[in-house]
């Protein structure tokens, strides 16, 4: 293996800055802040509070960084889902390429696209009422074709393979030709395709719970303090700055990320230009 | 016209050109002739200065007085196209698909400001005319046209400006044996009657042999021989030109024991796609096999020629049960294989395929791969016992028994096709197909790949069912022939008969097109 | 051509029909009561059947659907429940701003990408290059709401340019437009920076094709293989990303409307989801999913027009 691309280093760091402080934040947290203290409103940022306090008087940092879990469960269940059932269908309409099934699989891909993911999650939530859990759905089910769509561009090439001939010949059908050839060799698109799915969960969260479809309080996420931020914008203009700064740089870091993990594990990139 | 002289050429430091020396006279055809990789496109790219990013050059390269490999961009643009043209290998990509040709043609006119809009038009039409497309109106586009038209497209657009040297690498690679016949007669013409020269490179020697006024001939970024055609092929002073002959027309010894038992019979045999569909409806079906019928026997081997879209393909998918029929039968081993292929079958016939790293999973290690026919047999070997049955066939493919831990990228095409080999051994099948097996290496390569069959073929009793478009190939290794044209056997019959006295005007025609080495032993004695 | 627009066509018309019935079976027939939901806790069973009966909830599924749909085709889309309006003369007076909002944002997004992509493209490797693909991996990472808040800090509120929200109707178009300026290009930078990142993708792509070496031997300069070949196969993709950019501009109106309180559908969609009004949410939803289908056809049209292999036939 060569030097790792500088992108995948900066990016792994920032993500992985805020996936710590998530971590963290379960066990122990600068200040707790599920009290309030309206006497320590609104702070500027001191040795106790090195952020500062909201209008609540809760600690900033401490609020950033439970918020990072809100974000961090929301696109990793989303993802998951998104994994766990596009990727198969995916998968399946490549080993009968051109079949009602494959048909079926695509056209249902273009419907969902034909949802901007939003109006997926305002519709759930105008029906079954704001929570994280429909946030995660609504972001959840935009995934699927993501995947779906990458799995089936990914192994279509694959499947003209003579490797892929020599296993049929070998009496291997094509559930296990799926699993034990196609599988391993698209996996390095899906892993770069779930960092950037990621990212666009932890926006779109961001997002929902901003308008208030997301998480609801007192669980605290970065959107809501955003909104809530809103109406002091004028006064207190930090106060929107720093929840935006987050979500900003673990976007970045996720990205970065992605790109250089498509950089190091793209064979034709590797070997440089022929 | 052209002169390279002691021409150096390094990629980001790597070295790919060592001194190359080369003139071409005004009205001359020089063929530079070389295998894989030995610097023979890049010597041509450095002529044109469309070398790689990357590319350092020392020496020079003159066309009359002019260095080109110190020519300033700008200079170098208004000389490609005008003075120097240049065609590709690959027809099917090498023009714009959102494009006319008739555009793509006048381009050049326009381009270089020779020709006011109309009048290359009017020129385009002619150039196209030139090289024969007058049927063909200028607003097709790429798609609508074959690959060996879109060659002549290609062709006009560089002969537009009449250039002085037109460089053509390697033309007619991609095409079919007619076809390139073809092209290649344009480019004699347009040489013979335009009088432009023509570098014409290839890996294929009989190309050259009978194109070509002088050879060069190449070896890794070298030129080790070159002189008049006559000589270079009579005499072949260089080892490296006279093991590269040897090698095009090797015929492997074969010791044969065609035993009078059918292995695998075929009737009738029919395979029809469904139509394309529009809408709702479906396009007629294509027939893309038609009542094939022949008998494979044991230890014989079996050549199937015929060149692309003929269905040799499609039939080959069909003889591994790969997919359905629909009608005739195919029995294997005396059983009939359809509607599904029996998993005991399928041990008894396997498969070596024809790109040497497209047939292994990357991810895969040597021993998993050789292995992985195993799938086949109810009481497959395991442990210990499997790594020797791998071990034993790499033997037998004259691998060492060690190269079954490492991973396909660590050997070189030739080994992969061993490799190949030795997955289709595994499981001690009685039919081997070889589909295209050596179509993808070099000459020296493939000479070695069929000395190993003919020896298998010895040692285990083999049947072979040799698919290929190369008609050489299939004369060097095969006892009888199958020639296929539009999904149909036209001729059958034992290979010295079918080659020497062709009875269908298809065969015929096919054996005509096909560029033949002299036969220099004659010629020397 | 004409077979292959009719063929795109009949697809959509079904990606139609079915998201009629997913958003429809959503709304009104998974189990839960709608007129509960919309009610409240605090809804006597007298006034519960009375919402049904005006809802339309006492018929099957079937025939409320197909008069919900017959009701669309012919621009009835139902009474909103809390403004007491018909839903259509709603959304007349709020597409006139979600509408010139998206084309605005549209616009402005493919005027800054497409320079900036072939920019980047063309001076491959360089500082220029470089710094653009920075930029771009920043503009994607701003959430554009975010994005929109410091656009009003800066702009409204430190330096006065802008007023931070409102839109003054279309009477004095001077005015309206600058009221959507900066929502517009809150919205349109996020997507540049994708667009822009696309382009120089598919220009680099369709750079590596045989027919730009054909190109070059002819005596083409790199410039002019760009222009006169690469560009327009290079277009085949970027559009794509256009068509799918328009249905993340939809989503994203919905937000930055309320971002600069512009009343817009997306405006609408949320008032309808905070007073329970089910009928407003069900029709513009439907309307958004048209949009965006209705888009995706242009983008069709637009492929058949760029590429001459889809006219054949």
């Amino acid at each position: 293996m060569t030097r790792l691309p500088p992108a995948l280093i900066l990016g792994a760091a920032l993500s992985g800055l805020f996936l710590a402080a998530a971590l963290v934040s379960l066990l122990w947290v600068p200040h707790a802040i599920d009290g309030v203290a309206i006497a320590n409103r609104l702070q500027p940022p001191s040795a106790t509070h090195l952020l500062g306090t909201d209008q609540l008087g809760r600690d900033i940092l401490s609020m950033l960084m439970v918020g990072a879990q809100t974000s961090i469960a929301v696109a990793i269940l989303a993802v998951g889902i998104g994994v766990a059932l596009g990727v198969p269908l995916g998968l399946a309409a490549a080993a009968n390429r051109g079949s009602w099934l494959d048909e079926i699989i695509m056209r249902g891909n273009d419907l969902i696209f034909a949802f901007p993911s939003l109006v997926i999650a305002i519709l759930i939530t105008a029906r079954y009422g704001p929570s994280a859990t429909n946030a995660i759905l609504a972001i959840g089910i935009f995934n699927i074709p993501v995947f779906a769509r990458v799995a089936r561009g990914a192994a279509l090439p694959i499947w003209t393979r003579d490797f892929i001939r020599a296993a049929q010949t070998a009496g291997k059908g094509r559930i296990r030709i799926s699993a034990e050839h196609v599988l391993p060799n698209i996996a390095n698109l899906l892993i770069v395709q779930a960092t950037i799915q990621f990212s666009l969960g932890i926006l779109a969260e961001a997002a929902l719970s901003y308008v208030g479809l997301g998480a609801q309080p007192p669980t605290p996420s970065w959107g809501r303090m955003l909104s809530e931020a809103q109406t002091m914008i004028y006064t207190h203009p930090m106060l929107a700055v720093l929840p935006g700064l987050a979500i900003v740089m673990t976007v970045l870091g996720l990205n970065l990320m992605g790109d250089g993990l498509r950089d190091a594990l793209d064979p034709r990139l590797r070997r440089g230009r022929a | 016209m052209i002169a390279i002289r002691d021409l150096s050429l390094s990629i980001h430091g790597t070295p790919i050109l060592r001194g190359v020396s080369l003139d071409i006279a005004p009205g001359e055809i020089l063929g530079l002739v070389g295998e894989s990789g030995s610097g023979k496109s890049m010597t041509a790219l450095a002529l044109m200065g469309l070398l790689p990013q990357g590319a350092r050059t020392t020496g020079t390269a003159l066309l009359d007085e002019t260095d080109l490999l110190t020519l300033p961009e700008a200079a170098l643009c208004k000389l490609r196209g005008n003075d120097i043209g240049m065609i590709f290998q690959e027809p099917m990509t090498a023009l714009n698909p959102l494009q006319t040709i008739g555009a793509q043609v006048a381009e050049t006119l326009v381009i270089h400001g020779r020709a006011t809009r109309a009048e290359a038009q009017r020129i385009a039409r002619d150039r196209l005319d030139r090289v024969g497309l007058s049927a063909i109106p200028l607003d097709r586009y790429p798609h609508e046209l074959s690959g060996g038209q879109r060659q002549r497209v290609c062709i006009a657009a560089a002969i537009a400006l009449n250039p002085r040297l037109l460089i053509a690498d390697e033309p007619t690679t991609a095409l079919d044996v007619t076809t390139q016949a073809q092209i290649l007669d344009l480019l004699k013409s347009l040489v013979a009657e335009d009088g432009l020269s023509l570098l014409l490179i290839t890996h294929d020697l009989a190309v050259v042999a009978d194109m070509a006024d002088r050879i060069a001939v190449m070896q890794t970024g070298a030129i080790v021989e070159s002189g008049s055609t006559a000589q270079v092929l009579a005499q072949r002073r260089h080892p490296y030109t006279a093991a590269l002959f040897a090698a095009s027309a090797h015929t492997p010894s074969r010791r044969v024991h065609r035993a009078d038992e059918p292995l695998m019979v075929v009737e009738d045999l029919h395979r029809i796609y469904p139509g394309a569909r529009t809408l709702l409806r479906r396009g007629p079906p294509v027939a893309a096999v038609r009542g094939v019928g022949f008998t494979l026997h044991r230890g014989e081997s079996l050549g199937l020629v015929g060149e692309s879209g003929c269905g040799k393909s499609t039939l080959t998918r069909a003889l591994l049960g790969l997919d359905p029929v629909q009608g005739g039968d195919i029995r294997i081993f005396g059983r009939s294989i359809l509607p599904k292929m029996p998993d005991s079958t399928r041990a008894g016939i396997q498969v070596v395929f024809q790109d040497p790293y497209g047939s292994f999973d990357p991810r895969w290690r040597v021993d998993q791969i050789i292995s992985e026919p195993f799938h086949l047999l109810p009481d497959a070997p395991r442990g210990a016992d499997r790594r020797a049955r791998v071990a034993e066939a790499l033997r037998a493919v004259h691998l060492a028994p060690e190269d079954m831990d490492k991973y396909p990228h660590e050997f070189s095409g030739g080994q992969r096709q061993r490799i190949a080999i030795a997955r289709a051994l595994i499981t001690q099948p009685r039919i081997l197909v070889l589909d295209e097996a050596v179509s993808a290496l070099d000459v020296s390569v493939r000479a070695r790949i069929l000395d190993l069959l003919a020896e298998l073929q010895g040692a285990f009793g083999l049947s072979y069912l040799f698919i290929s478009h190369d008609l050489t190939v299939v004369r060097a290794i095969t006892d009888r022939v199958l020639v296929m044209q539009a999904g149909e056997i036209v001729e059958q019959g034992p290979t010295a008969d079918v080659f020497d006295r062709p009875s269908h005007p298809y065969t015929q025609h096919l054996l005509k097109a096909a560029p033949r080495l002299p036969d220099m032993t004659e010629r020397l004695a | 051509m004409a077979r292959y627009l009719l063929t795109r066509a009949l697809s959509l018309g079904l990606s139609l029909i079915v998201a009629s019935v997913v958003i429809f079976a959503l709304i009104e027939v998974i189990p839960g009561d709608p007129a509960s939901y919309m009610m409240g806790l605090n809804a006597t069973p007298e006034n519960l059947a009375a919402l049904r009966a005006e809802l339309g909830l006492t018929g099957s599924p079937v025939t409320r659907y197909i008069d919900w749909v017959g009701g669309m085709l012919t621009g009835d889309f139902g009474t909103s429940y809390t403004y007491r309006v018909p839903v259509a003369d709603l959304v007349a007076d709020r597409i006139g701003v979600s509408l010139p909002l998206a084309i605005y944002a549209l616009t402005l997004s493919t005027l800054i990408a497409f320079p900036v992509g072939i920019i980047a493209a063309s001076r491959r490797g360089t500082w220029a290059d470089h710094g653009i693909m920075g930029a771009t991996q920043l503009g994607i990472a701003i959430p554009n709401f975010w994005f929109a808040m410091l656009l009003v800090l800066l702009f409204a509120v430190t330096l006065r340019w802008f007023s931070a929200g409102g839109f003054p109707g279309w009477s004095d178009p001077t005015a309206a437009i600058k009221a959507l300026t900066l929502p517009a290009i809150a919205l349109a930078l996020p997507q540049a920076s994708i667009l822009a990142r696309v382009m120089r993708s598919a220009l680099l792509d369709t750079l590596d094709h045989d027919y730009i070496r054909t190109a070059r031997a002819k005596g083409l300069t790199r410039g002019q293989a760009i222009r006169r070949h690469a560009l327009r196969n290079a277009l085949i993709p970027v559009l794509t990303i256009i068509g799918l950019q328009f249905s993340f501009l939809i989503a994203g109106a919905i937000i930055i409307e309320n971002v600069f309180f512009l009343p817009g559908l997306g405006r609408l969609i949320f008032q309808g989801i905070t007073q329970r009004d089910l009928i407003v949410v069900e029709s513009v939803t439907m309307l958004l999913v048209f949009a965006v289908i209705l888009v995706t056809f242009l983008v069709d049209l637009a492929y058949a027009l760029v590429d001459p292999r889809l006219r054949r036939g």
